[in-house]
Order: C-alpha cells, then structure tokens, then sequence
C-alpha cells in the first residue's frame, strides 16, 4: 500500500511501486481526466502537476509521488473555472479534446511559473501533442489567459 | 477471430461498400421519421417528439446525434439546425449519441464515393446514386465519414427541429381552441399571435407527443435565421476543459476487468505456441487469452495486464510475408506502372498519341508513403459477455457495423446487441475498423458477464494500423506553344483502400473492382487539357490500408498539384495565372484562386531564402486553396512560417467550426508531411510511437489564416479538404525558394530539418 496525496484527499493505493503515476491515477483512482497517448512522455497527454510543477505522469513511478501534492485535471478549479479554462472556452480551442487535459495543465504550470511568457518561451515550455492541430488556438488561448490573470 | 457469416444482409452491405462508401442510407422518405427510434431512450418525464428529439417537462430539449464527435463539431453543428427551427438558444439544447437505428443513416457518404459517380461534377444526379440511395434506404448504416455529416443532416435535422415546432402550436392550439397557425414559438415559448396567451414547451410536449407529425412543413426563411450561418460556442467544450468529457478509454464499469495485447509484429503472423502459466503469479492476474494473431492478458488493472502480456513467452510464425519491405512494395508500384493493366478513370482526347508527337515531353516520378493515423486516444474497448447478449461501449465511427461485428463475434442474436457510443479522441478513419472491437469481444468472451476494457499502447496503435496507402504517380505531359498543356497522362499505382476494408470484413467477397478513392483528386482535377488520361494500376499487397483523412486525395493532390507547379515553371508562368489559365469554365475555382492571390499577397517580393507555394484542390464537395510561405536556412533548416488557406463549401453553417476544421486538416497534412512516414521492414512496422512517428508541435506550426468564399456551390464538407493541398503548396514553397523540386514525401527524407 502506498499513500498519495491527490486533489488535496489523502488515500491508499494498492500498485507495484515501479506502476506509473498515471494507472495509478486512471485505474485505481478512476480520475479520467488524465489522458493516456503514448506511455513514453513524448505527447503530454498525461500531464499532471507534483507540487505545482507539469510532470508527464506516464514515465514516473508512483513511488517517487508518494509525498507531493499531486494535482490533477479534476483538481485545478475549485467550482470556478481557471484563467485558462477560461480561455480555453473562449478561443474555442478543444476539439477531439483528448489531449487538452494535459494542455491545460501544462500551460497553468508554466503560467504560474511565468506569469507572461514569450512566444518563445511558450514553444520551449508547451511541448504537448494535439492531433487535431488546435496550436494556433492555444497560442492565443494562452495570452487571452495571461490577460485573464492580469485583470484579476 | 471471428469472420463474419455471409447472411443476405451483410453480403448487399459488400455490394454498398465496394465504392469505397462506408455508409449506406437515411430512409428518405417525404416526412420526418416517427418518434420510435427514441422511445427506449426516454427518460421518465421525456417525451420524444420524433427520431432526434426528446423534450422533458421541464423543458430540456435532448438532441440524437447519430454522427461520431470526434472532433470536428457535429455535436454542434447538428444542434444549430434543430434549435434554429425549434426556436431555442443553442445552450438549451444538449446532444446525446443516437441509438442504433436505420432511420441515422448517413446517404451522402455512400453517394460521394460510388465507382460510377463523377465526384462534384454530377453527384447524386448519376443513376448509380440513385440506385445506391434506394438499397441504402434498406440497410440504414450510420457512419461517419468522408466529410458528409452536414451535408447529409442539414435538412433532416431542421426537418426535425420544425416538425416539433408544429406539434408543440398545435398542442398550444388544442388547449387555447385556436387554429395552430394563430399561435408562434419563441425562445422555448408557445404564444398566442396577440400574446394573450403562453406555454413553454415542457408544458406541451406530453400532449404534443401524441399528435401525428404533420406534413409539408415550411422551414424558416433564410433572413429569419438566428443560428445558422452565424459562429456558436462548441456545445462540447466546457466538458472538454474539465476533464469530464468521456472517451472510450474512460469507460468504468463495476467490476471490471482491463486487457492489454502482444500481437504479431509481421502481417499475417500467428501465434504457434506460448507459455500462460510463466505469468499466471504476476500481480492482479486474472486470465490470459490467446487468438490467431496474438495473445491477452485480462488483469485488475491495465499496468498489471501490460506487464504480463509483455513477459508472456510467446512464439509467431511469421508467415508468408516476412520479406515484404516499403523498398519490395515501390518495386512492386514500379512493375505495375509499366503494365498494360491499368484502370482508366479520367480520358479525354488521347493523351498516349499527343505525347507520341509532342517534341517535349515533361516527365515526373512522385512518392508517397504509409502513414498511420495515430489518434490521441489509443485504440481501446470495453465489451461485457453475457450468455446471450454483449454489450460494448466503443468510441468509433459506424456503430451500425459495430453492431453486426458484435453480433457475429459474441453469437449472440441481434436484438441482445447492445453498443454504447462515447466521445472519440480523434478518429480520422482509423474508427471506421472494427478489429480492436472484435478482439476485445474475442477476450471479453473468456470472462462471462463481466466486463473488459481493451486498452492498446501506442506502440499497438502506430504498428497495426490500417494505413493510409503509399503510391507512385508516373506523369508525362507536353505544352504547347501558346503555354498551354496539350496532353497530361498521370498513372498512379498503389494498393485500394476499398478492396482492403472491403475484404477485412468479407473475406470471400470478389474485390478487384473499380475503387474511386485511388484516383479522387488525380481524374477529377478541374483544369482542362486538351488531351488528359489518368489511370490506376492496382497494387495491392499485405500492408493493410484504410481511410485517413481525405483518403486518396491525400496523396493524389500532392502528386498533381506539384506536377502542374512544374509545369507551370517549366512553362515560364506565374503558377497561380498558370491554373488560373487552365480552369475554363470553373467558375467557383476561379474565385477562390483569385481570392487566395489577394489575401496571401501572391506575387509581393520575398526577400531570399523565402518562398511561397500554392496549391488549389476539390474533395469532399468543396474547394480549398493554401499559399505557405518558407523560410529555408543554409543547411536546409526549413520553417513553415505562414499558411493562408481559402474555402468554398458552398453555404456555411457555422463559420468558426469550419475555420477551426481548415487549421485543423493544415496541421494534420503539415505533420504528413514533415515528418510522416510509416517504413516496412521483414514485414512489420519500423516505427513505435510518437518519437519516431512525429508530429507537429506548437514550435513549428504556422499561422495560419482562413478566409470563406462561399460562392453559392452545393454544400461541401469541411473535415477533410484542407488536408490535401497543404503538401503541394509546402513543397511548391521550398522550390520556390531553392528551385529544389520535391518529389517524395515526407520532407525528412530530403533532409530538410524543421
């Protein structure tokens, strides 16, 4: 049994300590949200924050979570939507929607890190996947998102 | 697995698919289907109006959609239809899958793709679309694909939207004594014409529900639309910025069980021998399966039913195609193009006999690879046997096939068949098959009456894909001396999409036939040449193909728009006046050539080491246009710098929809044709996953802006046409740029870094 520490509940979970941190989240946890699109942290669709910070939950072991906060897509807006759900929504940027869980919570990482980042900076930061080619949506998501941010 | 039995139904669905349709018909009929289709569905307290609409007392207004979301909006789009003429805001409308029924059917897609019709030019008017629209009305398969969603339920819908509105007056009226036309609907709202009396909608649809659907509605006029034509917020969005939104993949079920596969990495391989009891201690064991191509392992989770599949000792014969090999497959395109066996699909005058005289004759070889699609979402499916009944939940794109799959694979009868239609994480045509269905009702079987959930990895997903087929064109063409091209002769060989799916679910059924998606976009080009020949050599081979996103247009529009940018070079002339010269009476193409000219600011200087590069092509019933601009470095570092993109569907329902389907088609074209490539090697896939099958990214992705040129055409579709442009106009950038000549997909392979 391992203890985590996920959208600020406390549980056990019953997983080999090499499992990843997103079976772990999706199967034994059943938060959904977090999506599964490669296994080799090469898309971000599994992206999640340990302690604020983005990590692609498919290549870490859920014996090196044991003691963050893990937050997950379902954990970062508490009834209110976020600044960049917020944009998400107004730049219309989902479509399939798979991959903008982990979008989401790869731009608010770098956001909170960053509170203005550069295009360029953005490019670096924001790595993840969209198969459906939502790019030119979520660069102007993410300045809508900054501006949303700076006005509250 | 399971093969299908040739019953008489399923034998006249081989008959409609071998067009390379996918989707047979919507019962057309002079009214809108009756309510029965939705009854089962309705909730205590709802009240199904007719197939697609239910309404509860309290006044929500559920919509059956029976098109796949998977991204392209239909969710959306098919609800503006039906709130526009049911005088409702869109956000009172919610969307929810169709059951399975023939009353869902999708006709255009079967249409669109008939051997025997001639694409845009006459379209339904052939008589083999006719023919195909009456058998389609019979068999009732819902599909989607080949871009048809909106131009197939365009009229259904408000057709439903307006019926409902007829019977909600005519309840009003009963009630009030009045006749039903002294009564008018207004946001959700029944009132009498001198507002003396209201009711809302949920007041009315228990009585509304009784009375007959009356005939020879009258929709509402153009200039009275609220809705239609104006851009909405994605009804599907909010959930899809949560985390709520549910995909197959998200699927959970009491006691369910997860399985995860090891197949044969060679086509057509085996399974001859493996050791189950090696893995039967491993954590959460629950049962390993083996089956013809491969092996699974159902455990409590999907991470313990990886790991056990992946130490699972297992043996394949590899089988006949061992040595099969993209280098074989090209040789085999090569022999086949010199053949006397190819299939004409496009003659006008003769090509063969102007080249004989012609004194100089251009020549071009082209190539295009395999590619896989590689949705987000993996492959998966939850299936739950009973002992005679099955019940599956599964993102895809024809729940009518998965259907009869499911029947057929769990032997159970029709009626105990049971499909659940989730969200798709991106579908492109790869969830048109139904393997990854039967394979997961193949295992489920072995677990009675619970439930499996079949997840693939990635690594699964880009190894045993049903591929986008690669191809070879050979042209010759000569110009004459007014600049013109006097003769064209395009000979295209490579493998039939149609043939492939065609025979995956009827073995038996006779399939060299004509298939349409081979010459799409090569013999319905719109220029007119004097002389013009366009042949298919059919090349099949053990490389398993299938429908990607806009099919054969996809590498056909790299082959002839490149071509006639070589041309229009060779010739000395501007390429866009080039094309322009060659439209004749093309009218609709003409306006979005010259408008693209305009918006891209054709013909401004660049300074060096930039170029730009145009490509213009019809499918799926609309026309689309792309310049890019590049910038190329030194040593050939190239940047993809802008797209600007025009279009012509004809009317347009919801123009930001349609502009985010042109940025979304540009990006997945662009990713093809960067990086796309799909090798064979001893007959199994070369690449794994993402970090050899690569995709664009945020850093290199292009602005991109899209511009709407309705010109009054028939309705067009917008999930594909924007894809196969955006190869040629790339690669008629670079030469721009470099005067180097791109003639083989994708750029890598020119060592062109991104």
């Amino acid at each position: 049994m391992l203890t985590l520490t996920i959208n600020g509940k406390t549980m056990n979970v019953d997983a080999e300590e090499d499992t990843p941190l997103l079976w772990v989240i999706r199967d034994t946890v059943n938060l959904t949200g977090t999506k599964f699109g490669c296994g080799v942290a090469a898309c971000g669709a599994c992206t999640v924050h340990l302690n604020g910070e983005a990590v692609r939950s498919c290549s870490v072991p859920v014996s090196e979570a044991v003691g963050s906060n893990i937050t997950t897509i379902e954990g970062i807006s508490d009834g209110k939507l976020t600044a960049v759900q917020e944009a998400w929504i107004s730049e219309q940027v989902p479509q399939c929607g798979y991959c903008q869980s982990g979008m989401i919570m790869a731009v608010s990482a770098l956001l909170n890190e960053n509170p203005k980042p550069s295009d360029e900076e953005i490019d670096q930061s924001i790595t993840n996947i969209c198969r459906c080619g939502s790019y030119p949506r979520i660069r102007k998501a993410i300045h809508k998102a900054v501006k949303l941010q700076g006005e509250a | 697995m399971a093969i299908m039995k040739l019953t008489r139904r399923k034998f006249l669905i081989a008959g409609g698919l071998v067009g390379g349709g996918l989707a047979v018909a919507y019962a057309l009929g002079d009214s809108v289907p009756d309510n029965k289709a939705l009854v089962s569905s309705a909730k205590q307290g709802e009240y199904p109006l007719n197939a697609w609409i239910k309404i509860s007392k309290q006044g929500e207004i559920t919509v059956a959609v029976s098109q796949a979301e998977m991204g392209q909006g239909i969710y959306t789009a098919l609800c503006m239809l039906v709130a526009e003429e049911l005088e409702v805001d869109l956000a009172l409308v919610k969307p929810e899958p169709a059951p399975v029924h023939p009353v869902y059917a999708n006709v255009v897609a079967i249409m669109d793709s008939l051997p025997f019709s001639d694409g845009h030019h006459n379209g339904e008017a052939t008589a083999g679309a006719w023919a195909m629209k009456q058998v389609g009305g019979l068999l009732g398969v819902q599909a989607t694909g080949g871009s048809t969603s909106v131009r197939n339920f365009w009229e259904p819908m408000q057709q439903a939207g307006a019926t409902a509105r007829e019977m909600l007056k005519q309840a009003a009226a009963i009630n009030w004594n009045v006749r039903a036309d002294e009564c008018i609907a207004e946001n959700g709202i029944i009132k009498l014409k001198n507002g003396s009396k209201s009711s809302t909608y949920g007041d009315l649809v228990e009585q509304a529900a009784l009375l007959e659907a009356p005939q020879n509605i009258q929709l509402k006029s153009v200039n009275a639309r609220k809705i239609i034509g104006k851009s909405q917020q994605r009804v599907d969005i909010p959930a899809k910025v949560t985390g709520k939104a549910e995909f197959g993949v998200d699927v959970v079920l009491p006691d369910m069980a997860y399985a995860a596969v090891k197949l044969s990495p060679v086509f057509g391989g085996t399974v001859t021998d493996w050791d189950e009891n090696a893995i039967k201690t491993m954590p959460g064991f629950i049962k390993a399966v083996r089956f013809e191509t491969g092996v699974a392992v159902i455990a409590d989770s999907f991470w313990r039913a990886k790991k056990a599949v992946e130490a699972l000792p297992v043996t394949f014969d590899s089988g006949t195609n061992v040595h099969l090999s993209s280098k074989s497959i090209f040789a085999l395109f090569e022999n086949n193009i010199e053949s006397d066996d190819g299939r004409s699909y496009s003659d006008d005058g003769d090509a063969k006999a102007a080249l004989l005289l012609a004194s100089d004759v251009h020549t071009a070889t082209y190539k295009a690879p395999f590619l896989a699609h590689a949705c987000m979402e993996p492959m998966n499916c939850t299936a739950k046997v009973g002992d005679n009944d099955v019940e599956v939940w599964v993102p895809n794109q024809t729940s009518t096939l998965m259907s009869w799959i499911a029947e057929q694979t769990a032997d159970v009868p029709a009626e105990n068949v049971t499909i659940h239609n989730t969200f798709l994480g991106g579908g492109f045509g790869r969830r048109l098959e139904t393997d990854y269905v039967v394979m997961a009702i193949t295992i489920a079987k072995e677990l009675k009456n619970r439930p499996v959930k079949l997840v693939w990895t990635r690594e699964n997903d880009i190894q045993h894909d049903m591929y986008r087929p690669a191809a070879l064109a050979k042209f010759s063409a000569a110009i004459n001396e007014s600049g013109m091209v006097s003769a064209w002769h395009n000979r295209v060989a490579g493998p039939s999409v149609t043939r492939s799916f065609v025979q995956r679910l009827i073995p038996a059924a006779d399939t060299d036939m004509p298939d349409n998606t081979t010459s799409e976009g090569a013999a319905d080009i719109p220029y007119q040449f004097e002389n013009k020949l366009m042949e298919h050599f059919p090349s099949p081979t053990a490389i398993p193909v299938g429908y990607w996103r806009s099919v054969g247009h996809s590498y056909n529009a790299f082959f002839t728009e490149s071509f006639m940018d070589e041309l229009a070079w060779t010739a000395k002339k501007d390429p866009v006046e080039f094309r322009m010269a060659h439209l004749g009476e093309h009218d609709d193409f003409k306006n979005v050539l010259r408008k693209l000219a305009e918006v891209s600011n054709w013909g401004s200087p660049l300074p060096a080491g930039r170029g730009r590069g145009i490509a213009l092509h019809e499918s799926f019933g609309s026309i689309v246009g792309q310049v890019v601009e590049v910038t190329i470095g030194p040593n050939k570092e190239l940047s993809v710098d802008k797209v600007t993109c025009v279009v012509d569907c004809g009317e347009v329902l919801n123009p930001d929809g349609l502009i985010s389907q042109m940025e979304s088609g540009i990006i997945f074209g662009l990713s093809a044709a960067l990086f796309g490539e799909i090798t064979i090697e001893n007959g199994q896939v070369v690449e794994e996953n993402f970090p050899d099958y690569d995709m664009v990214r945020l850093e290199n992705c292009p602005e991109i802006s899209v511009h709407l040129a309705p010109s009054g055409r028939p309705l067009g579709g917008a999930g594909e046409p924007a894809t196969p442009p955006i190869a040629p106009a790339l690669t008629n950038a670079i030469f721009a740029a470099t005067k180097e000549r791109i003639r083989e997909l994708p750029l890598s392979k020119s060592e062109y870094s991104i």
